[in-house]
């Protein structure tokens, strides 16, 4: 079985595409933080219960930007093929 | 290979990309017009539509709200209260601004519902949107600010005579539009992608569930992110001016 070199640089792009989502676990663990200490907010004050989701949300959508950013990486390296010459 | 474009998914039946549809040449490069130009066009016909049809009804509108004119009222005042929580006293100038980004990225993200290809899954869109914020930005950073506080600002936390830290803060100035455009390019494409998964490599399977993805991706997700758009606009424009009087 022969491999050429654009199939071997396919293969391992597939393995970096995975590798580069893994940055949702930092942000699923800052995302949850955030909805975590929001529930604890609106636990001791439940009339802000508003004003803390918005907080939050708002939080959570700026946390998120970095694993959108593997995400990213990851669909170029699938669909774009960068590497491919 | 055309670049992100007009890339074909490597399966066939795996339909999430933007197609072109004719090009042209504009000084010798060659401009394509795409679905998302198409899109966008049905997107801003619609919300046009939808602007006459209510300035037609609120033209006698009554005392005693009623149809189309309860509607509308809800939403023009959902979206003050939006603003005025956010922006405060400077929240009549760039309500109508909010309304409009609001009501376009919105309908753009919930369009994936009715079969269309969102153009805010288009990095041009929300490029686009995020520089006419970097814009509002800018304008109403010098408008508001004397050249001199600017300075003092841009040099913080360092005091102004030791500008190290300048490159710095404007690095960070200029990452404002990128990460707000690919925020929501980034979360939009995510629910296109998945759902041309669902639709392509399980057809056989997908029937009545994917309902329910929609209802995740194109709509809660959608609205989410319209509203950090806005939100995230609206505190960048407040930052900018100051607690200037």
């Amino acid at each position: 079985m022969n491999i050429t070199g654009e199939e071997l640089i396919l293969a391992c792009s597939a393995i970096g595409a995975g590798l580069a989502v893994m940055s949702g676990i930092g942000t699923g663990i800052g995302q949850g933080n955030a909805a975590g200490s929001a529930a604890a907010a609106v636990g001791r004050n439940p009339g802000a219960k508003s004003d803390i989701t918005g907080t939050m949300l708002l939080g959570q959508a700026v946390a998120e930007t970095t694993g959108l950013y593997g995400l990213l990486v990851s669909m170029l390296l699938l669909f774009v093929k960068p590497l491919v010459g | 290979m055309n670049g992100l474009i007009l890339a074909d998914a490597s399966a066939d039946n795996i339909d999430f990309m933007i197609h072109g549809l004719f090009s042209y040449n504009l000084f010798g490069h060659e401009v394509w017009i795409t679905t998302s130009h198409v899109c966008i066009l049905i997107v801003m016909l619609v919300l046009i539509g939808f602007a006459i049809v209510a300035n037609r009804k609120l033209k006698h509108a009554k005392e005693v709200p009623e149809g189309l004119q309860n509607v509308v009222e809800l939403m023009v005042e959902k979206l003050q209260g939006m603003v005025g929580n956010t922006m405060g006293k400077h929240a009549p100038k760039f309500a109508n601004w909010i309304f409009t980004i609001f009501a376009f990225i919105l309908l753009s993200n919930i369009s994936g519902l009715f079969g269309l290809r969102p153009p805010t899954a288009d990095y041009g869109t929300t490029l686009a949107l995020a520089l006419i914020t970097f814009v509002l930005i800018w304008f109403n950073t010098f408008k508001h600010n004397s050249l001199k506080e600017i300075w003092i600002d841009k040099c913080s936390p360092l005091p102004p005579w030791l500008p190290i830290w300048l490159p710095i803060n404007l690095i960070g100035d200029i990452a404002v539009p990128i990460s707000l455009s690919l925020r929501l390019f980034a979360n939009v494409l995510s629910g296109t992608v998945m759902m041309a998964l669902v639709y392509g490599l399980l057809a056989k399977f997908a029937y009545i569930w994917p309902a329910a993805l929609h209802v995740y991706f194109d709509l809660f997700a959608g609205g989410i992110q319209t509203y950090v758009f806005c939100m995230l606009t609206m505190t960048y424009i407040s930052n900018a001016i100051g607690d200037d009087d």
